[in-house]
């Protein structure tokens, strides 16, 4: 047995010339096999990613559409051109933008702070919390988005009726108020914060605990302790839900599209770029702008991700196993 | 004697305050997060409170009851009659109906008594409280049902979740498999690109894809959101794998021995210890199928009979929008299994949410 396994593990440390080519035939068919199970990933990778951000690309030098039975003619950079000009796109950036501004802090505050309540030591049936807290992630987007139209209604939504009973006499209209609606907005994204909240719970679950005994001896109080030891240690996770975070905001389309029935009013204050892509490309059969406006966003969101990677540097402690 | 009281009493004291301000912590901290989840669930509070109205209970109730109330009435002499709360001259309440209605006074008649005749009340009925029954419509249910064809909505969507789930894990597993135990040239290159399609923003191969679909005739199925799931997803690519590395590679190298090929080792060695990750992937494709807007919104749109349940509810809703009672039942309708499979499921699931967000 023992000299089986040995022959096994080490074929190439075995000079012997008779059983070289034997070697060699074993680990090219191994090669063989592994592109055989890659093949579905490598195939997936160009039909689907690769292949279409380069043709993606292409289309933005292009009047292509769908509909029309015309050549589709090369325009240079007329669609680029429009893009800046376009008061519209402009004005879904903007809202975009104002609304990552103001969702992305709160999108790692929230689930930060149920994090450290679901981690405290003082909570009685840690085990019951945490799927509590978790489910609204898996309920339907679209059954979320009804419930909270429901909830956010200014005459008999519950939050209004609560906040008219502790003496708001008038409370905002929020998404028919073209400035509350993206706070609106960000109330239904709270009910998007399970898996952040998971991971960095569980990564703060696995903090050594000789790190706070040690601050326990210097007389650290909890809030030090949490600042000083939590969350450097949690900050790789906090970065990975940053970045994730900010991409799913470029792509930022379902919850204002229904809930503004596909107009984005009232005013364009809740015309997402998305939204005024899914216009562009699919309603009014215009691809080769809509392809534009995706490139556009595709490099707004990348320049933004690697902003965060740079600044990652300065506040991300990577512990050195790692 | 004395003394060894004394000195227990000294012992246990601290030990006993100790456990006590342990005790008023936790119970103080726990009710503490109990409120917080009540604000974070308070919106399953409306939809269901909702969905059990009538039309009657939620028109104009701007202040009006939570629970689905309705005014209690008396039948006199053949004619319905609302209930009102009525006091005596002492204040003792009585719950009368309200036959006359008076601006001086009024005539009423005390339902448990009627033979007793007209009651005359001196004062304004419209000060008077009404007194209200519990009275829920659980036939809101049956109506959604019926308006939105739930058994055919419901086939369409399992049929697009499950077909597409099995498409994702045999594809995800080869890829995973390959990924842990193949010595692939360049795969560590190849795991970083797999990793990178997880931040890719999707509009980006999003105009190409749709495209594509349309030459080769696949828009208006439910082709376009089944056949890529045959191609592996970065995410359980990423958690297959994590797991499979976990495995011994002895016992691989033991069937390897026995004469079983990749494939024999993958089917009878691996998957068998696998079970926890392959069923995480499965559940998290299922919900996500089931759960999916926007790929339906693009590839089944004109085609009501292919629609899943999201692009259901919605469009029904978006036609059904003054009848809130209705849109509060199918959104629950709609959250009932993936919410339910959650609750059963939830420490797999969990776990993997875990695996893919912690171990990057």
């Amino acid at each position: 047995m023992a000299t089986t396994d040995q022959s096994l593990n080490a074929p190439s440390v075995s000079v012997g010339m008779s059983r070289k080519p034997k070697d060699q035939g074993l680990a090219r068919q191994q090669r063989i096999w592994g592109w055989i199970f890659l093949s579905p990933w490598i195939i997936g990778f160009i039909l689907f990613t690769a292949l279409p951000i380069l043709v993606s690309l292409a289309f933005t030098f292009t009047d292509f559409t769908l509909t029309s039975t015309q050549e589709m003619r090369f325009v240079g950079l007329d669609n680029w051109v429009r893009l800046f000009t376009d008061p519209i796109a402009m004005t879904a950036l903007g809202v975009t933008l104002r609304f990552a501004l103001i969702a992305v802090p709160f999108g790692i505050l929230i689930p930060l702070g149920m994090a450290a309540m679901l981690n405290s030591k003082n909570l009685w049936g840690k085990v019951l919390w945490r799927p509590l807290f978790y489910m609204p992630y898996v309920v339907p987007a679209i059954s979320s988005i009804f419930v909270w139209q429901s909830f956010l209604n200014g005459d008999t939504g519950w939050l209004n009726r609560i906040l008219r009973g502790v003496g708001i006499a008038e409370p905002p209209n929020w998404i028919q108020d073209a400035n509350w609606i993206l706070p609106a907005f960000m109330l239904v994204g709270v009910w998007g914060v399970g898996n952040a909240m998971l991971t960095m719970l569980a990564t703060m679950q696995g903090v050594p605990t000789e790190l706070y005994e040690a601050a326990d001896v210097d007389g650290a109080n909890p809030l030090v302790k949490f600042l000083r030891i939590t969350l450097p240690m949690i900050s790789p996770v906090i970065l990975y839900n940053l970045v994730l975070s900010v991409i799913g905001l470029m792509q930022y389309f379902t919850v204002p599209y229904v809930m503004t029935r596909g107009t984005g009013n009232p005013g364009n204050s809740a015309l997402f770029f998305n939204m005024y892509l899914y216009k562009t490309a699919f309603q009014n059969a215009n691809m080769g702008y809509g392809a534009t406006q995706a490139w556009f966003i595709f490099i707004i969101a990348l320049v933004l991700t690697v902003a965060l990677f740079g600044t990652s540097r300065r506040w991300v402690y990577y512990s050195s196993g790692d | 004697m004395a003394a060894i009281t004394q000195s227990k009493a000294v012992n246990t004291s601290p030990w006993y305050s100790y456990q006590l301000r342990k005790l008023a912590i936790g119970g103080l901290f726990t009710m503490f997060a109990f409120a917080i989840s009540l604000v974070y669930l308070m919106p399953f509070g409306q939809m269901l409170t909702t969905a059990f109205k009538n039309a009657g209970q939620i028109v104009g109730n701007t202040d009006g009851l939570i629970l689905p109330m309705s005014p209690r009435t008396f039948t006199y002499e053949g004619e319905a009659y609302d209930i009102f709360n009525v006091p005596d001259e002492n204040g003792v309440m009585r719950e009368l109906a309200l036959i006359n209605k008076g601006r001086q006074s009024s005539e009423f008649v005390d339902p448990a008594n009627p033979d007793a005749g007209l009651i005359t009340w001196e004062g304004s009925w419209r000060t008077l409280d009404t007194a209200y029954e519990f009275e829920a419509h659980p036939e809101n249910f049956p109506e959604a049902w019926r308006l939105i064809d739930f058994p055919r909505v419901f086939f369409n969507t399992a049929f697009i979740a499950i077909v597409g789930m099995v498409g994702t894990l045999l594809s995800s597993i080869c890829v995973a498999y390959a990924f842990a135990r193949f010595p692939i040239p360049g795969k560590n290159i190849f795991f970083i690109i797999l990793i990178g399609t997880i931040i890719l923003p999707g509009q980006v191969t999003l105009i190409p894809t749709y495209a594509f679909f349309a030459s080769i005739g696949w828009t208006g199925s439910w082709l376009p959101l089944i056949v890529p799931h045959f191609f592996s997803n970065a995410y359980n690519v990423f958690l297959l794998r994590q797991f499979f590395m976990t495995l011994p590679r002895e016992l691989d190298e033991a069937a390897m021995i026995d004469g079983a090929g990749p494939f024999r080792v993958l089917r009878s060695v691996i998957i068998p210890q696998a079970w926890p990750a392959i069923l995480s992937v499965g559940l998290f494709h299922f919900i996500f199928a089931w759960n999916d807007y926007f790929g339906p919104l693009l590839y089944t749109l004109g085609r009501s009979d292919l629609w899943p349940i999201s692009i259901a509810v919605q469009q029904f809703n978006f036609q059904y929008g003054p009848r809130p009672e209705l849109i509060q039942a199918t959104s629950l309708m709609a959250m009932l299994l993936p919410l339910g499979i959650f609750i059963f499921a939830q420490k797999v699931f969990m776990r993997g949410v875990v695996v893919t967000g912690v171990e990057k």
